[in-house]
């Protein structure tokens, strides 16, 4: 089934490619079939909101994954071993943490949203136009994979942590410094995305 | 990753059954159950333990046999809770650990019919967790075609009984085979259907699986000394998914006596060392006990590992054990015959 629909898919748009470039090719407007004609003229509203979208989106599937595979095995664990449950909710409550990491870089980027009038811009200030959008969309997609694969990390060490307190109650504190380091790279994103969006002037 | 996509359908019961492991006894308690006088010393230990009061509504003169039911109900129990939660591939898992037990309940039933026993008295000696809806309807068999044509036909090892059909009748030694043959397609099914699902599952349960084979080569080839299988037939019943395929069951199947089988386990570290401290005498373990405790060493290993399914297979093997256990102990202190009560063998 996966690999059909991959086929599909995969045949599908090359298929479109194909009928597009030979169209523009065969009318004489070859040229705009170039990567840099794309570039150039697309949006920078496209490239923020795209990269704004792509962090908050990441983030919480990682987070949606990470407290999934903790969640259920605190529910596994904890029929046998009930004095888990309030315990292990910090490891839910640090793949949260995951999301909320994406949702201020969002605020931070969409802060940096200006409007700005295309009309006789002169061409340093399309370059900084330009160059905030590409930064943004940069820094989204950063954040947003940084936190998607930090997520998962920390709940599976989550999941670890859960059924090792569960048969031995010494185990908890120990596994909890694992999942600290692990929650940190999410931290990492963080930084750089913030860093990334100092320079930019939009407007 | 890996993990994530296996606790989406197996985390709760994964979790679950690692719960239930937790309750299996510990040494201290072995030390505390061989201390009793009585068997009703016995249970009040055990009520201590995770077991609680399992024993609690049975009437004073305590039997072995009922202390041996009762362990057995709590740990199919639990186990039909794991199974009826489970989604695929895991219920598949989970059902093909049952088929071993239909083996032996199939078995059991031919046996009992052969010796003109009533099938009412046979039907409660099965293992509940083998048991299937045409279990009643076996004695009706007199050859193993129609064994296959009346009454396995619809039940799940109908492909595991294609390679016994013949037109010989059942008898003693027939029957033997037809278990062994069936034990040999069950588990290389088993093998196949475990490296399919790849992974962990498959690191774990692999090994498991091929010591499995391996034991029930080596036994097949010490218990037919003296029979008269031959060696070609025996050759035959040899599950091919272990470590001594090819070139050890090659060497099996010409072995005359003990010693040729324990030459051949030479050339395997693991096993060459089961056979070392191996023999009769009193004080010595024997060779089924050595592979016991093998066995009881891989299935904690499967423990050590996270997002498999070996820790199913494990948990069960581990617990049968537990009981078998318990019912040694429980044997010798029924019969005051103390002095073998130490042969249990240890799971933590």
């Amino acid at each position: 089934m996966r690999a059909y629909l991959g086929y599909t898919f995969a045949g599908t748009a090359t298929a479109t490619i194909t009928v597009l470039v030979l169209y523009h090719v065969l009318t004489g407007k070859g040229e705009r079939v170039s990567l840099a004609w794309f570039l150039e003229e697309t949006s920078p509203y496209m490239w923020a909101t795209t990269g704004i979208g792509l962090t908050v989106a990441l983030s919480v599937v990682g987070a949606a994954m990470g407290i999934h595979t903790t969640g259920t095995s605190i529910v596994g664990g904890g029929v046998k071993a009930p004095r888990i449950k309030t315990k292990n909710l910090i490891s839910v409550i640090f793949c949260e943490a995951v999301a909320i990491y994406g949702l201020i870089t969002a605020i931070v980027l969409s802060n940096s949203v200006e409007e700005f009038a295309v009309e006789n811009m002169e061409d340093s200030r399309k370059a900084s136009n330009w160059l905030a959008g590409y930064i943004m969309f940069g820094s989204g997609l950063a954040v947003g994979l940084v936190n998607l694969v930090c997520g998962i990390a920390v709940g599976i060490v989550g999941s670890g942590a859960a059924l090792s307190d569960a048969a031995n109650a010494s185990l908890f504190v120990k596994i909890l410094i694992i999942e600290i380091f692990g929650s940190a790279i999410g931290l990492f994103g963080l930084i750089v995305g913030i860093y990334m969006t100092s320079r930019i002037a939009m407007g | 990753m890996n993990g994530c996509m296996f606790n989406i359908d197996g985390g709760y019961l994964e979790g679950l059954c690692r719960g239930f492991k937790c309750g299996i006894l510990q040494q201290s308690d072995y030390l505390n159950l061989i201390q009793c006088e009585t068997l009703e010393d016995l249970k009040l230990h055990l009520a201590g333990t995770d077991y609680g009061s399992f024993l609690a509504n049975e009437p004073s003169p305590l039997s072995v046999s009922v202390i041996d039911d009762k362990l057995r109900e709590k740990l199919v129990i639990e186990f039909q809770h794991l199974r009826n939660h489970s989604v695929q591939p895991l219920s598949t898992f989970l059902d093909f650990i049952t088929y071993s037990y239909m083996i032996d309940n199939i078995i059991l039933l031919i046996t009992g019919t052969l010796h003109q026993r009533p099938i009412s008295e046979l039907i409660p000696k099965c293992h509940p967790l083998g048991s299937f809806e045409q279990m009643e309807a076996i004695h009706v068999a007199a050859t193993p075609a129609e064994l296959y044509n009346a009454v396995l036909v619809d039940t799940p090892l109908a492909p595991f009984f294609v390679d016994c059909i013949s037109e010989q009748d059942l008898d003693e030694m027939n029957i033997e085979i037809i278990r062994n043959t069936l034990y040999k397609a069950y588990l290389e099914a088993f093998y196949k259907f475990c490296l399919a699902i790849g992974g962990t599952t498959a690191d774990t349960m692999c090994e498991i699986l091929a010591f499995e084979a391996d034991r029930r080569a080596i036994i097949i080839t010490i218990n037919s000394f003296g029979t008269e299988l031959g060696k070609d037939d025996r050759a035959k019943l040899y599950p091919r998914c272990g470590r001594l395929n090819p070139d050890g069951l090659a060497a099996l199947a010409r072995a005359d006596d003990y010693e040729q089988v324990k030459a051949v386990a030479e050339y395997y570290a693991e096993y060459s060392a089961l056979f070392e401290g191996a023999g009769n005498n009193p004080g010595d373990k024997t060779l089924e006990d050595k592979f016991f405790e093998h066995e009881v060493r891989l299935n904690m290993q499967a423990f050590l590992q996270q997002f498999h399914f070996g820790v199913f297979y494990s948990y069960l093997k581990l617990k049968e054990q537990e009981c078998r256990n318990i019912v040694w102990i429980s044997e010798c202190v029924a019969q005051k015959h103390r002095a073998k009560i130490d042969n249990y063998i240890p799971i933590f």
